[in-house]
This record gives structure tokens, sequence and C-alpha cells, in this order.
């Protein structure tokens, strides 16, 4: 069975600081890190190969400094990594993006693709459904559990507020992955050693995709959507906070629902 | 002459780093305060690949590991450093090929946990006082004596003991053998209660007529005092190591906590004798980290190290016990009291200035580097 894990490079939102004075962010030396639901997206791929022997590559697309992002994916475990960069496919929305990387994965091959729910910095949670709809594959979001089944089938649980569904789906498909799906592991120091000294990462540029992608869907000029405004969040008003035990809590709580006749 | 880690050791340095901050920082004040030898952290390291790093990667990126960890518990910086540098290094530098295939996989997997025993009650800096003896008896070896102050001891399998094979010959009648705890009149006696890193095993090794087959000889007879000295350089870049991940330990959480802490109307952050403390420390810090990474690097590159990893101990120790003192000071009252990492840091660094060759010792080799004697 041969995976693809879709890797998003996002900076740290636990380290983004805001401006005080004009409420941006200081994307400054601020660390790069791998999106939080893309790394259970590699566990999840990582485990199906360790129990069935799986080829995993992990594919990304990105600026070249990206690279150190499927490094670090190879470091897991990653069978083979490509970077998917090329100045054409710059200032990309989700459509040109998953139009993009549905080319890369079409190029490379595939069983079954993962991707992570949604990535920290942009919160779309469009890109890995979009590819599904590029490919015409079936697709089985918010994943909670990966289970391998006979036929090259999988038994995938997927999260609603309130309960799951157990789908049975048909390779070749694709899944999302929730942050609840597992505990990535960390590198190995083997693995590090082997990122760098014997694996490599390997770019596909708009050339090598041009069969697999139309010049007219990728980049700035083959993304529909269109920024009007950027503005930072408005705090509407100070919290309260309460010291309290759980039973003066419930009837603080109460009291301020009836005050807003909420309740 | 390039100062910066390439992309590979940054790399290898996020991984220790996330490790240490997840798995270790969590459980450091207990296994302090309790005397808990982390068996659970010891698992993880094998399982990632960290207790054989000089054979997979290379001995900057051990280093690296020992930092990272100490920064946060040197307990667990001192577990890897005592098993990778005093006895998977050992049997790596002067085993067979037998000695090799059955130890290094079973060490470097975490499988088996190692230990090193030179020290005795009455040969500690003067190890050439040695009283354990070694004497061969057909296809056997058999041991008597005492060993004091081994780290690991009873969490390890494998222990590297120097005894003496020839009293007649002085340092040259010293031999090494490799024994495993379960061989035949091996076991563990007192162990200490200890000032800092009390969560690491301190015990003694009682030999009494220890039977280890002829084959377990480490290295030939009469080459234990090379081999003990040989790895004791290693060591040392361990031990700077720890002492340098303590010190930085100790300024990331004092800075932190100048942040924090007003006094008289201010962050303490604010006050100039917090920063020159902080950035005076931090320079020393700094210089540590460069002797210490350059000493690993002369190791990796098959150079010699004995003066440069004397060096960075002697200073990165000293660096340790200056740093952790005025961090606790810059921390006030507050740094007194266990609710805060910075006494216990205080305490461990201490220790870095005397195992592995108390500061003296490591002024007698860099002078005898330098042919002054």
């Amino acid at each position: 069975m041969k995976i693809i894990v879709c890797v998003k490079q996002v900076p740290d939102t636990n380290e983004v600081r805001l401006d005080p004075k004009t409420g941006t962010l200081i994307r400054e030396g601020v660390p790069s890190i791998i999106n939080p639901d893309d790394l259970c997206g590699i566990e999840a791929a990582l485990r199906l190969k360790d129990e069935y022997g799986c080829h995993v590559t992990a594919v990304s697309m990105g600026p070249p400094q990206t690279d150190v992002a499927l490094r670090e994916a190879l470091a897991m475990g990653c069978d083979e990594a490509y970077l998917v960069s090329d100045r054409a496919f710059g200032g990309a929305d989700t459509w040109a993006t998953s139009s993009t990387l549905a080319g890369a994965i079409k190029k490379l091959g595939y069983d079954l693709i993962i991707t992570g729910r949604q990535a920290i910095d942009g919160d779309t949670a469009q890109v890995g459904p979009q590819i599904a709809e590029h490919l015409g594959i079936p697709q089985v979001t918010y994943a909670q559990d990966i289970e391998k089944t006979e036929g090259n089938a999988l038994i995938v649980q997927r999260q609603y507020e309130d309960r799951y569904q157990k789908i049975k789906i048909k390779c070749p498909a694709l899944v999302t992955a929730l942050s609840s799906l597992n505990k990535p592991r960390y590198m190995s120091v083997a693995g590090v050693v082997s990122a760098y000294d014997t694996k490599e990462v390997k770019t596909l540029t708009f050339e090598d995709l041009k069969e697999f992608v139309k010049e007219e869907n990728i980049g700035l000029k083959g993304s529909p959507t269109k920024v009007k405004k950027s503005f930072p969040k408005q705090v509407k008003a100070q919290g309260v906070k309460h010291e309290v035990d759980e039973d003066d809590a419930v009837e603080i709580i109460v009291k301020k629902l009836k005050e807003h006749f909420v309740i | 002459m390039d100062f910066s880690l390439s992309k590979k050791h940054l790399l290898m340095q996020e991984l220790f780093r996330r490790f240490a901050e997840k798995e270790v920082k969590p459980l450091a004040a207990e296994v302090d305060e309790k005397e808990i030898f982390p068996y659970g952290t010891v698992d993880l390291l094998g399982k990632y690949g960290m207790l054989g790093i000089p054979w997979s990667a290379d001995n900057l990126s051990y280093t690296l590991c020992v930092e990272e960890m100490s920064k946060h518990c040197a307990t667990t910086g001192v577990i890897v450093s005592a098993h990778t540098s005093l006895c998977a290094a050992p049997i790596s530098d002067w085993g067979t090929a037998e000695q090799k295939g059955k130890y290094l996989s079973k060490l470097a997997s975490g499988e088996w946990l190692g230990a090193f025993g030179l020290t005795e009650a009455g040969a500690g800096t003067d190890a050439a006082g040695q009283q354990t003896k070694a004497v061969l008896d057909g296809d056997n070896y058999i041991l008597n004596g005492t060993k004091i102050f081994i780290t690991n001891a009873d969490a390890a399998h494998v222990y590297i003991i120097i005894a003496m094979t020839d009293k007649s010959q002085g340092t040259r009648g010293l031999s090494a053998f490799i024994v495993e705890k379960d061989m035949p009149g091996f076991s563990i006696g007192k162990k200490e209660d200890k000032m800092g890193i009390r969560g690491s095993l301190t015990c003694e090794l009682i030999m009494e007529n220890c039977i280890i087959p002829k084959g377990n000889l480490l290295g030939k007879e009469g080459e234990g005092f090379k081999v003990a000295m040989k790895t004791l350089d290693g060591g040392r870049i361990g031990i700077a190591a720890q002492a340098l991940g303590i010190a930085q330990g100790a300024i990331d959480t004092t800075v932190a906590y100048v942040r924090e802490r007003k006094q008289f109307g201010k962050r303490i952050s604010q006050f100039q004798n917090t920063q020159f403390e902080l950035a005076d420390m931090q320079t020393k810090v700094d210089a540590a980290r460069l002797l210490t990474y350059r000493a690993a690097n002369l190791k990796d590159a098959g150079k010699k190290y004995t003066s440069e990893a004397a060096m960075a101990k002697l200073f990165a120790s000293e660096v340790a016990s200056d740093v952790t003192r005025r961090c606790l000071q810059l921390h006030g009252g507050y740094g007194y009291i266990r609710e805060y990492p910075i006494e216990r840091m205080m305490r461990d660094a201490k220790i870095t200035e005397l195992y592995e060759g108390t500061s003296e010792v490591q002024k007698m080799v860099i002078a005898a580097g330098m042919k002054v004697n």
C-alpha cells in the first residue's frame, strides 16, 4: 500500500505574539513547525507502515525553507519526501494549493492519502477535501481512528461533536486526521541521521507537474479567493476570573446567564 | 572556522529539546524529591536511540542530548552520560568483535544500562591505589574488592570494572573487565544519600569471589589504567555537557522569573543589576558551550582531545556552580524554596566539579598537556 501524507509548515502559534500597538501578529523570530494535525497524519501513516509495511511519502507545498519540515517527516520514519515548490505556485489559495498538490500526488501514485484536518495558521480545513475532489476519490474527514481491513479497505471512525460514525472505505481514498487520532512519535536519532545523510527531499516544480495540473489552476492567478480586508479581532470586554470550587462556580455561571437573559 | 551547528545537528537538537520538554521536565522535581530513578524515561531514551548516539550519529549529537536533558533534569543527563561514555564507549574502543556483538547493541537500544567502576574508598583521584584484585583461575577471573560512588549502579546490567591483576606493575598491573550484574559473587551495596542528582543511583559494588569468564577481559591484561583514563577523557565531554545544560536551564528559568516578578513597581528584569548579571552569566555559558562542542568535535574528527575535554569540564562545571548560585540570588527568597527548580539546579551543579575527576584533576591533565610538570 502506498500512502501519501500531506504536510504543511506553519508558524508556531503558541509563540506568536501580538504587537500591542498595531494589534497585528509579530511573525519575526517565530519558529516554524509541522502543523499539529499533520503530525497526527504522519503518525497514522507510520502506524500502518509498522503493522503492514506500507510505503509512506510525505509531500509539502511551500518555499524552499519547508525542507526542514520534510526532513522531520523523514526523521520520524517516512520513506520519501517531496517538496512541491516553484515561484509559479506562490500566492496560492486553497483551490490552487489543492490543485497543485493533487497534481503532485497523481504523479507520485497512491492508495491512501492522509492530510491533517486543518492548519493552525489558515484554519480553512479545505485543502484535504479539495484534493479528494480533484482526484475524484472518496474521502472521510475528521478521522479519530483508522483501521486497515481486507481488500485494500479501511474502517475509519469519523468524529462528530456527540458521536462517531464507523465508515468502511475502499482505497484509493483520502482521510483527514484529527489531533485526537494519536500521539505522534518523536523523531529518532537514527531517523535524523538518515534524513540528512541517506535520504533526500526531492523537489517538484511546475515543469515536473505540467501533465498533471493546469497552469490556470496554480499560484496567485489560479486563486479565486480575494482577500478584501484583514484586521485583528477586537476584544469586546475583559473577562472576570473567579477562583472558586465547582459548586460556587455553577452558581456564578447560572446567575450570569440569567442576568444576560440566556436562561 | 564555523561555529554554528549544521542543519542535521539543529534538527537533532530540536528532537532532544522536545523530548526533554515533554518527557523529562515534568518529572524532574519528583525525581529529585523522592529520589526516583526514572526507569520509564530510560526506556523511552532507548526507544528513540538516545542511549548509543556516538555510534548511530556522532559525539556532538551526544553532547547536545546530554545538554538538553540536563537543562531540566541533571539526573537524566548523568544517566545518559555515564551509560554512554563510561560503559558503551570503552567496549566500543577496546572490545573484541565478540564483546561488541554481545554488549553494544543491547546497550545502544537501552535493553541493558551500563556503569563504570574505578573509584574505591582508598582510590579516588589517586586511581592507582586500587585494592580490587582479579586472579586468573582456569577459564575465569576471580574478582574481589569493593567499588564506591558508582553512577547507575543497580539499574545497570553491565559494569566496566577496573581491578589489579599484577600489583608489582603499579598502574601497568591494572586490567579492565566487563561484569554483568547477575554474575556469581557480584552484588550491590549501600546506596548513597546525595546533595544533588538525587534520582540517579550511586551505590557500592561488592565483588566477593566474583567469577567472570576469561573472555570478559576488556583490552589486554595490564591495559586497565589506559582504558580507564581514555574512558574518562570521553566522559568529561559528557559531564561538561551536563554542566552546560544545568547552567543554561538555570538561566532560562531565571529569565522567565525576572520577567514576571515585580518589585518597586517594576519587573525585576528592568533593573540594571538583573540585566548585567544575566548578560554576564550567558556570556560565560556560551564560552562553556564553545569549549564543550570543540572537545566533541575533536573527538568526532579522530583527533586528540584529552586537554580540550578537561578544559571543557573544568570551565563548564565551575560556570554551572557560579551561574546557579547567582540565578538563585536573582530569585530572592523564592529561590530557596522547592516550589522553584533553581535550588535543585544549584545542588545538582556541584557534582559536576567533583565526579569524573575534580576540577583540580582537570588542571593536572591540562598542565600535563602543556608540558608543565
